[in-house]
């Protein structure tokens, strides 16, 4: 834009020259954003690829635990999260059948995550936030939840309880 | 698609906006020589890019951070790829800048009216130089650490200034947790937008006096798109090639996480600033601070009034023969002390291990460790304890573990606490140590042989002493051996057995006991070429009982 040149109009080139290098400029920085997108992608959309060690964790007495009645249990659990490996409280409802069966219910509603508890009188587990409730079998009753509960892994290794992983729900 | 552009043009002008920029007009002379400013430009945003991408995985603070890099390049698919591009990124960019810098040096485009692009062109230069020094520090490994330790020294020569700027980057005891958020945030919160604004400026200045011509050129203008543009994404092209085969082919390495205490470690800084580093050497003394301050101080100085120090008018290129002599002598600096700094650059016992063994000084600390304790400094720095445990008279999230309360000195409290650190310490930020119960014990051991007097000698046990500590305990050698007290007296001590055995004798005796001992009881191992090398290196390192 200095004075002394803007004596005469700019040359213009022909125009296939120009469509060339337009298409040339485009397809060249299709290809780099292209570059750049897909590893962009790739990186915030794939899992990381952590080791899974499943970890079990033993609970309470066997023994201690009442025949036919949900007991909410808390324990200790080691969790890989992110770069970290974290030490949390975790809690389950623990349903002992007559025959020694144990089933541990994950404690958050399968509906929204809401936590859950035993209602005695009515023999349902019972979600406060959106009345969804729940046989002690973990069944659907009533509500919006989509799916039974869900449940930890569970096994008896010495007349301890153990608990495992979440199971994957179906 | 036309409606759309219309639309959107109607409203914001956008379409003529973008027409303008590109339909400037510019000399005849204009061409491939100055591609290389548009490319600078394109490297800025794909370190944004990338910086952005890294900074969603990131976590910044100090030991977390070495962390958080780890798991982007190792559990994340394509992670190693985005921390490639921006590490080789941010020394291209470096590369590219300078070339920018150089093409318009000698074409002696920074002439009357074009001094305050020069200008502003220069202040981006130390941004790049800037961005390199902070960004250098957060990974947090040794190497990084390190570095910015001898940066922050250098700073704080400068006289007046120096201690101000010290405190400034939080940097007066040593490089501490405050010196690596303040690098964080000038690295990503700062300099980003600071650099924005200041390529607007100088894309600005460089529009408003036109593209520099050639001396002799009369021919008519030409339109900056489509060839100038053309010719501008080649340039971006073959750079960006050569950066994505960097990324993938050259690893960057992470090193061990920074250690405060590894007083072996040779730092150096980033390739790029190493011929300022060899400057410094030729000064001693009170002198220093003129190879540390001084003579930087003064290029930058040089560098910024180069417009009013050449203000003759535009000669051709080929004239130009001061301004060649000049770029020429000042490449030839360059490289000279860059090669020299990489000649006299000992190799880092990291990476080369053995070069330990060599040396024959005073017993150290470690080696009259028993190897349950050695195995448990092995699991110390798997497990990062030094992040934050960084040792005696350190400040670190944890406590200084030479200084525990005497109710702590025991395995039935520490074991406990490392399963499971917040239900022995309620509240506690420490991360379980996922070990086993043997283990764990061997790490009680070597923790609780920790004192302020012989910390430094312990934490400074080379790689394979450790690694070859860890080959003892896993084969049981202990069950039939002794050293330095500890394990059975089945077989011979093996304290100081270098003296009485060498490599390949060990090497023969594992591999065929009978073959160099006749009627042994010690059965054959077979262990792997690492660990066999680990351990042959230890066992020859022990010293005599009592030694």
């Amino acid at each position: 834009m200095d004075e002394h040149h803007s004596h005469e109009p700019a040359v213009e080139l022909p125009p296939t020259r120009r469509k060339v290098y337009t298409w040339l400029i485009h397809g060249t920085m299709s290809l780099i954003g292209a570059a750049l997108a897909v590893p962009a992608a790739i990186y915030l959309l794939f899992p990381p690829k952590t080791r899974k060690e499943a970890e079990w964790v033993e609970t309470a007495d066997l023994a201690s635990l009442p025949v036919g009645t949900p007991t909410e249990i808390s324990f200790q659990r080691n969790r890989v999260d992110g770069w970290k490996v974290i030490s949390e409280k975790a809690t389950a409802w623990v349903v002992k059948g007559a025959d020694g069966q144990v089933t541990a219910f994950t404690p958050n509603c399968t509906h929204l995550g809401c936590a859950y508890h035993w209602d005695d009188p009515s023999h349902t587990f019972v979600c406060p936030c959106h009345t969804s409730s729940f046989s002690i079998d973990g069944k659907v009753l009533a509500g919006p939840a989509p799916r039974p509960l869900d449940r930890y892994m569970v096994k008896i290794e010495s007349g301890k309880l153990e608990i495992g992983p979440p199971e994957a729900h179906a | 698609m036309r409606k759309i552009i219309d639309w959107v043009e109607h409203r914001t002008g956008l379409e003529t906006a973008i027409k303008n920029f590109l339909y400037e007009d510019i000399p005849a002379s204009s061409g491939w020589h100055q591609i290389i400013g548009s490319t600078a430009v394109f490297f800025f945003v794909i370190q944004v890019f990338t910086g952005g991408l890294l900074a969603f995985n990131y976590a910044p603070t100090p030991g977390d951070s070495y962390n958080s890099v780890k798991y982007i390049i190792t559990a994340l698919t394509g992670g190693k790829l985005i921390r490639g591009l921006h590490h080789w990124g941010a020394s291209m960019m470096l590369i590219i800048v300078v070339l920018h810098m150089l093409q318009v040096f000698l074409y002696g485009a920074y002439k009357k009216p074009r001094e305050a692009t020069w200008m502003v062109g220069c202040v981006l230069l130390l941004i790049v130089l800037v961005f390199g020094l902070t960004g250098y520090l957060l990974p947090w490994d040794n190497r990084a650490y390190w570095g910015t330790v001898v940066t922050t020294q250098i700073t704080g020569m400068a006289p007046v200034l120096g201690p101000y700027m010290q405190r400034l980057m939080g940097a007066e005891s040593g490089v501490s947790v405050v010196t690596f958020s303040r690098f964080y945030a000038l690295h990503t919160i700062l300099l980003p937008p600071l650099v924005m604004i200041l390529i607007g400026i100088h894309i600005y200045l460089v529009r408003k006096h036109g593209v520099a011509p050639a001396v002799d050129d009369t021919a008519p203008r030409r339109k900056f798109f489509p060839e100038q543009v053309f010719k501008d994404t080649v340039g971006v092209a073959i750079a960006f090639i050569i950066l994505f085969t960097m990324a993938v082919v050259a690893d960057v390495p992470l090193g061990r996480l920074a250690d405060p205490t590894d007083t072996a470690y040779i730092p150096r800084p980033e390739w790029y600033f190493l011929f300022l580093f060899q400057t410094l050497k030729f000064f001693k003394g009170p002198l220093e601070v003129i190879g540390a301050v001084v003579l930087p101080g003064v290029a930058v100085g040089v560098l910024f009034l180069v417009p009013f120090i050449d203000r003759g008018p535009m000669i051709r290129l080929g004239k130009r023969t001061f301004a060649f002599t000049f770029a020429i002598l000042g490449i030839l600096a360059w490289t000279g002390l860059t090669t020299a700094a990489i000649a006299t650059t000992p190799p880092n016992p990291e990476e080369n291990e053995a070069a330990v063994t060599e040396g024959t000084g005073g017993v150290q600390a470690w080696q009259k460790l028993p190897p349950p304790e050695l195995e448990g400094l092995g699991y110390f720095r798997k497990q990062n304890c030094v992040a934050c445990h960084p040792g005696a008279g350190k400040k670190g999230i944890g406590p200084d573990l030479t200084e525990m309360p005497a109710e702590h000195r025991n395995a039935a409290w520490l074991n406990p606490h490392f399963k499971n650190p917040s239900s022995v310490v309620p509240g506690s930020s420490m991360p379980p140590v996922t070990l086993n119960d043997a283990a764990l014990n061997s790490l009680s051991a070597f923790v609780l042989k920790l004192t302020p007097q012989n910390e430094a000698g312990l934490m400074s046990a080379p790689d394979f002493a450790v690694q070859g500590a860890m080959v003892y305990q896993a084969n049981k050698c202990n069950a039939c051996h002794q050293i330095n007290g500890v394990g059975q007296k089945l077989g011979p001590a093996l304290d100081g057995v270098g003296l009485r055995h060498d490599r390949a004798w060990l090497e023969k005796h594992f591999a065929d006991p009978q073959g160099t001992s006749p009627g042994t009881i010690m059965p054959a191992y077979k262990l792997n070429a690492t660990d066999l090398d680990n351990l042959c290196k230890y066992l020859l390192q022990l010293p005599k009982a009592g030694g």
